[in-house]
């Protein structure tokens, strides 16, 4: 491609940064003394999805990206500077101005404005941060502390700070008649370590998955009534089989890691305590749907679960339980970790795909599916961290103890991510059917024994419910009856004390900041949606019918999942009288 | 109503009751044309991918939870589509309303005024004052050109255009994201400083006069553009051998504007440089000294 | 090719062929939007090669660019030949059915090893082999080339190595696969194919073709003489001889555009008599002693042209030409009657239907057709008939349909004007995209791209002359010297410079160029002049 790049030239660090990335994939061109040079689009093409550690690598190196810097990671990889532009702006975490050397990025979403700024500002100055630069962020997925923020410092990658604003600790329970379940090997043992995971009896599943038969797997999982925990409860075993039947000769399998619904944090517990788990239960998606590339893709606010995920994948190369002969059973199946750079948007599956290949994170339409036109426009499963974790039990200890817990309908466990007003926030694993009421008791319920008014289910692409939906059994079937839904698993409460008005207005605020601008529904209805609530609760008059047009329109024509749940929450409020 | 053609599968469909076939590999656009029901269309463009961005195109199909965009959803056997039913017309509506709210759209096609009044599109609904909007200063780098992005509607068909579709230079994109999200170049540097090439491609694709040659931005705003008493006449570019199809568009014997049929199958509509701004020289003192 | 002058494919076939061979072309600047037809191609997969002395923008596009040393394609050519033959890669079964000559030629090109070939060209053996391969393999290939080919001393011969590949490989006469010339102007095409050539009659009959004049003569009602004219390069030498006195240039601005200038000029300026029409006032028209204004051929008059896909198609006048400005048709009728001759006026389309009659190739084009159809590619002998996407579908035919294609052995040769000690770099020219030759038209316009005219040269060489970015520098060759800024570009191997001639009124470049000169097309090796540059002192001029 003839790319026209700039004057402004990078500095050595930013160089060396990109160079270090490329090397071993080669540039978009490669010359043979001065007459012969191989290039051309596909060369590019092929490079592209080097793009967002690209960006990644130049942020690092100097704290925000320079024209100088993506000069000259676009030349390497043949992607024109304004597409490449187009792209570092779309992301949060990455800086297309100048910025000092070390970023705070503070949570400021609904849950930790519950507790306020103070807690994080006292823990900010503990740190040895306190003078440094502040940047309100979205949700950062540590709803369980009550307080959290990010540091972003020139040189290394990012580091969480966790402000200790409720409990000392964070709660990670099981509450199953048998045992826990996905957090088996999570309370109470160190399974960070290949060795550690082996002895809590990690790879027996991909062991059985081996002997079994990919087919038998996906009857399996099928068999399970396995539906995705990210929110969409697609059936996992049906998304497997559409993928295990095309024949193309590259598939993907990804876990979907980039968990940012407000309020959502189970996903991270499970990957920082047990990183084998999701390596091992992608592999066995990679096996049973013929696929030979595995993909996270995590949330770049979650440096912990990276440096976990990358050095699990590391130790599991490196004992062939990833590779070219995986279990010394033939299997060819590797896993590339990517990391997000702030986007809500990229949780969304088609998104997720762009971002990967390094395009701007927007949604594509669907149809087509990602089972027939996913990544890089081959056949794809994505699917949910929580989901596929769930895969290690159906395999290891079969369908029918599996259903043991849950409903007919909703069969096994799900996570529950306790946050707000709760007396002991945290992470908890109920059997599906489980109620509301259980939930918050098992809580400590809310915080001083205070009443619920109101508990928002599934994040701000969810709705709240009051004490009238106390009892209802937080199942699939159950939810959808009663008009709400289990979204991630986000139960976050708030009690008579709460201005549900400023958490509506959060909610507004967050989907105009995510709205990736696409399409106009979205993107002018969110913006128009966070306008009417300030317009609101300034003056006092709420343009009903107006909310209805936004809320319908947003629903109804936008692209993606977010602009389809954009108004869900606030709309419950609506309807609930919690904005009076 | 077009035939299908021969040796193409058929589809069979019904949109608005009407029975409809049409070749496979057609839209639900495709459709609603054959079945003789006008659509609005904004970032539709036979020439470029569509994107889906607008969303006026949607429509009802029955199955599906969320509406369809009908300008790419390809029509399937036995499909039953609606096009004038309560959630449309609501949905064409407001995503009128949203763009007129915030978008300048006065040298917007006679057709976008058209929708907006066929689908009663309140424009003056949200508070004036407290409505983010996307005004900003015309971006004038050279002689050539004039961006009025206070005039975009984020349709993508210039990035289509300048991209994979056409031009394959790559020199704007989206950058930003949601509301704040825009076209522009890296950086958002001068245009003449940027991969621009100036073949004009965006400027033949742009549905609602953001983009525009400074020829024509400078008639339009002292209100001397005058559509109605312009001719256009088909020629053949002078500037290689290529051979590809003009049309000179003429006001007061003057040539105004250059453009090249979409329909033409050597251009696509597209140009160069040299056949977009070339002819300049034959109305101009420094060009043609005679 | 093979008969008839015109390149062999519609530019739809690059959309679907499986390999692009663009040689000596930068088609992305130069035919802008074919590029777009050829870019879609590569998206939908081709393979692309470049050769080409420059990585330009358009070999930027390419999987493999060949960066061969200026003037050595026949050396590359005829290796890839070689390799062909050899690895047992060349269509055995077309070449026995469809073709003449293959044992001269493959005992011609058994010298040009590999080896042989990197020594001449510079590009390394196994790349050589690689296009070789690629374009024996490839389904289909388009061949592509424009005046990287055919500005050289040898530019027939050019031309004939490469059509050469296609008929070892049988890649001509069917969709997909085929030889594109580019055409340079937007009726260079339609010239020929009108007998604006020296030995040719309109529709390619043959000058010397007895019954061929007859047919002419009985439309024309006047005998044509049988002898060929000259064409420009000769014109130019009769003019020294001073046997040439009187000359009308029409559209043309040999005085700026014209290699070795300097030469061209004094040669225009020895004339008795000079009329030129033009649409403006180039420097060829101030030399005149009468300047006839003319209409904008694409936009004052009425007409047609013909694209390098062979499509004619309509030109309309759109505005009506200022002052006394007047159409071509009407000049040249005005012209006649003043000689005496009771010429009627005409307009294009009865002239156009004159033609008709007498060109077969062209005798199913009525305007009504060219409006209604957008243009209909040649040969189209009759009404019915749908006009021609690609030609020489005839070789396909078995036995073959007329005579067979004739291979033609050629020898490389150096460029004519020989680097030494004195001239040690290569200066080779081309386009810009914001620019057409000497700039008479695209000059009126402003457009916000344009650089200026620069000497391109390789860092290496730069630091070798101990030059800068924007220095300027007097640069050399054996007919001139001119002074002009050196722009330090990539792309460009060591050794070799690189020179556009849009701007002659500020940088004249022709004073540098060679006019050796092809004897069967007559065309001038702009593209190899031997240069040498030297560093002008403090206070040299500034752009």
């Amino acid at each position: 491609m003839d790319l026209k790049i700039g004057p402004d030239e990078a500095t050595d660090a930013e160089r060396q940064a990109v160079d270090d990335l490329i090397g071993a994939h080669g540039g978009a061109t490669i010359a043979n003394g001065e007459r012969l040079v191989l290039g051309g689009v596909r060369r590019a093409a092929e490079r592209r999805h080097l793009l967002l550690p690209g960006l990644h690598a130049l942020q690092r190196s100097r704290g925000f990206i320079s024209a100088g810097g993506l000069n000259h990671l676009c030349e390497s990889l043949g992607v024109p500077p304004a597409d490449a532009y187009g792209v570092a702006s779309f992301y949060d975490l990455f800086s297309v101005e100048e910025a000092p050397d070390t970023v705070v990025r503070v949570c400021d979403d609904i849950a930790c404005r519950i507790n306020g700024h103070d807690a994080i500002e006292a823990a900010l100055g503990d740190a040895g941060l306190a003078d440094t630069s502040r940047l309100d962020s979205p949700c950062l997925g540590l709803c369980d502390f009550g307080g959290a923020a990010v540091v972003q410092r020139v040189g290394t990658d990012l580091r969480g700070v966790r402000v200790v604003a409720g409990p000392a600790e964070p709660v990670i329970e099981s509450h199953l008649p048998s045992g826990p379940r996905l957090l088996r090997r999570i309370v109470g043992s160190d399974v960070a370590s290949l060795d550690a995971y082996l002895d809590a009896g990690g790879y027996r599943a991909l062991r059985s998955a081996v002997e079994l038969g990919a087919d038998a797997v996906i009857d399996a999982v099928s068999a399970a009534g396995l539906r995705g925990r990210g929110g969409a409860a697609f059936p996992t075993g049906v998304k497997w089989r559409a993928v295990a039947d095309q024949t193309g000769p590259t598939k993907h399998v990804i876990a979907n890691a980039d968990e940012s619904e407000p309020g959502t944090f189970k996903d991270r517990v499970l990957m920082e305590n047990d990183p084998f788990a999701l390596v091992e239960a992608l592999t066995v998606a990679g096996l049973a749907t013929g696929s030979t590339n595995g993909w996270i893709y995590v949330r770049g606010e979650y440096p912990v679960a990276v440096d976990r995920l990358r050095a699990a994948i590391a130790e599991a190369r490196a004992a062939d339980l990833l590779g070219t002969d995986v279990l010394g059973a033939g299997i060819v199946f590797d896993i590339d970790l990517r990391v997000g750079a702030g986007a809500y948007i990229c949780g969304e599956e088609t998104a997720l795909f762009n971002s990967i290949e390094g395009f701007r994170g927007e949604p594509r339409q669907k149809p087509p599916f990602p089972t027939t036109h996913g990544l890089f426009g081959q056949p794809t499963a994505i699917n949910n961290v929580e989901t596929l974790v769930n895969v290690l039990d159906i395999v290891t200890d079969g369908v029918e103890v599996y259903r043991e817990l849950g409903t007919a309908d909703s069969p096994g466990t799900r996570l529950f991510c306790l946050s707000g007003a709760v007396a002991r926030p945290g992470l908890y694993e109920h059997p599906m059917g489980v109620t509301l009421r259980q939930v918050l008791g098992a809580a400590g319920g809310l915080v001083d024994r205070r009443e619920m008014r109101a508990t928002l289910l599934g994040g701000a692409a969810g709705v709240f419910v009051d004490a009238t939906s106390l009892d209802v059994p937080l199942t699939f079937e159950d939810t959808r009856a009663a008009g709400i839904t289990l979204g991630s698993g986000v139960v976050m409460a708030f009690d008579e004390t709460h201005d549900l008005r400023d958490t509506a207005a959060r909610i507004a605020e967050f989907f105009r900041h995510e709205s990736c601008g696409q399409c106009v529904p979205c993107r002018v209805g969110t913006q128009r949606q966070h306008e009417l609530l300030a317009h609101t609760f300034g003056s006092g008059s709420f343009d009903a019918e107006l909310f209805d047009d936004l809320a319908a329109v947003m629903k109804d024509a936008s692209i993606c999942g977010l602009g389809h749940t954009a108004a869900s929450a606030i709309g419950s409020a609506v309807r609930l009288g919690l904005l009076t | 109503m077009s035939m299908v053609e021969p040796g193409v599968a058929a589809v069979d469909l019904t949109v608005d009751g009407i029975a409809v076939q049409v070749n496979a590999g057609e839209t639900i656009l495709d459709a609603c044309s054959r079945a003789g029901i006008d659509t609005p269309t904004l970032c539709y463009g036979e020439t470029v991918t569509p994107v889906n961005a607008c969303r006026v195109c949607v429509v009802e199909v029955e199955g599906s939870g969320p509406l369809v965009p009908s300008c790419s959803r390809g029509a399937e056997a036995g499909m039953v589509v609606s096009t004038r039913t309560g959630r449309v017309d609501r949905s064409r509506r407001m995503v009128l309303e949203l763009l007129a709210s915030s978008v300048d759209l006065e040298w917007a096609d006679d057709a976008l005024r058209g929708w907006i009044e066929r689908y009663g599109a309140d424009t003056r609904r949200f508070p004036h004052g407290e409505t983010a909007t996307v005004a900003q200063d015309p971006k004038i780098h050279d002689n050539l050109y004039v961006r009025d992005y206070s005039r975009c509607i984020l349709c993508y068909k210039c990035v289509e255009a300048c991209g994979e579709d056409a031009q394959n230079t790559f020199a704007i994109a989206v950058s930003g994201r949601g509301f704040a999200a825009q076209i522009s170049t890296e950086f958002d540097t001068r245009l003449d400083e940027s991969a621009c090439v100036y073949c004009g491609n965006c400027i033949a694709v742009c549905p609602t006069g953001a983009l525009t040659g400074l020829i024509e931005f400078d008639l339009r705003t002292a209100g001397d553009w005058r559509p109605e008493e312009q001719t256009s006449t088909q020629t053949v570019c002078s500037y290689c051998g290529v051979g590809c199809n003009l049309e000179l568009h003429v006001q007061d014997q003057r040539i105004v504007k250059v453009t090249s049929p979409m329909d033409h199958d050597v251009t696509l509509g597209n140009l160069c440089v040299k056949g977009r701004f070339g002819w300049q020289y034959l109305g101009n003192e420094i060009g043609r000294k005679r | 090719m093979f008969g008839a002058g015109g390149g062999t494919s519609s530019y739809e076939e690059i959309e679907q062929t499986d390999l692009v061979v663009l040689w000596g072309s930068n088609a992305r600047e130069a035919h802008p939007i074919f590029f777009h037809h050829l870019i879609k191609g590569v998206r939908n997969g081709a393979r692309m090669f470049a050769v080409d002395p420059r990585r330009t923008s358009s070999a930027k596009w390419a999987d493999v660019w060949l960066g061969i040393e200026v003037g050595s394609d026949i050396a590359l050519a005829n290796a890839v030949a070689r390799e062909i033959i050899h690895q047992g890669l060349h269509d055995l079964a077309f070449i026995e059915r469809a073709t003449i000559g293959f044992a001269e030629f493959a005992a011609q090109v058994e010298p040009y090893t590999l080896e042989y070939a990197e020594s001449i060209t510079g590009v390394p053996a196994d790349a050589i082999a690689s296009l070789a391969h690629a374009y024996a393999e490839a389904p289909t290939a388009q061949l592509l080339w424009t005046l990287g080919i055919t500005e050289h001393h040898n530019a027939s011969d050019n031309v004939f190595a490469l059509c050469n590949l296609a008929l070892l490989t049988g890649h001509v006469g069917r969709w997909g696969s085929g030889l594109v010339p580019l055409r340079g102007q937007n009726n260079v095409q339609g010239g020929g194919d009108m007998g604006a050539l020296p030995n040719k009659l309109p529709g390619f009959a043959d000058l010397t073709d007895t019954d061929a004049r007859a047919r002419y003569e009985a439309v024309w009602g006047v005998p044509v003489p049988p002898e060929p004219g000259l064409h420009l390069t000769l014109m130019f030498e009769a003019m020294e001889r001073k046997e040439l006195r009187a000359l009308w240039v029409i559209g043309e601005n040999p005085a700026d555009s014209e290699a070795n200038i300097a030469h061209a000029r004094a040669a225009l300026e020895g004339l008795d008599t000079l009329v030129v029409s033009d649409i403006v006032m180039t420097r060829t028209a101030e030399m005149a002693d009468v300047v006839l204004p003319a209409a904008a051929g694409w936009a004052e008059t009425d007409g047609t042209v013909t694209s390098s896909e062979r499509r004619v198609q309509r030109v309309r006048a759109a505005v009506p030409p200022p002052g006394q400005a007047r159409d071509d048709i009407e000049i040249i009728v005005a012209m006649a009657r003043a000689m005496g001759h009771d010429w009627a006026d005409a307009s294009a389309e009865a002239l156009w239907d004159e033609l008709r009659t007498l060109s077969p190739l062209h005798t199913g084009m009525s305007y009504e057709r060219l409006e209604r159809e957008n243009g209909l590619q040649w040969p189209c002998p009759d009404e019915t008939h749908p006009g021609s996407p690609f030609l020489h579908a005839r070789l396909w035919a078995d036995p073959v349909e007329g005579p067979r294609a004739p291979f033609t052995p050629v020898e490389w040769v150096p460029a004519a004007d020989a680097l030494d000690d004195d001239f040690p770099l290569r200066l080779t020219t081309g386009r810009m995209l914001d620019s057409y030759n000497t700039g008479v038209q695209s000059s009126g316009y402003d457009s916000p791209i344009r650089s200026g005219d620069t000497l391109d040269l390789s860092a290496a060489d730069a630091s070798i002359h101990e030059v800068t970015d924007g220095q300027w520098v007097r640069v050399s060759s054996r007919r001139g010297a001119i002074d002009m800024p050196v722009r330090i570009v990539s792309g460009l191997p060591a050794g070799t410079a690189f020179a556009t001639m849009h701007f002659p009124e500020r940088i004249d470049v022709n004073q540098l160029t060679n006019d050796a000169w092809d004897p069967k097309s007559g065309t001038a090796e702009f593209k190899a002049t031997a240069i040498r540059i030297e560093r002008l002192g403090a206070g040299a001029e500034t752009i």
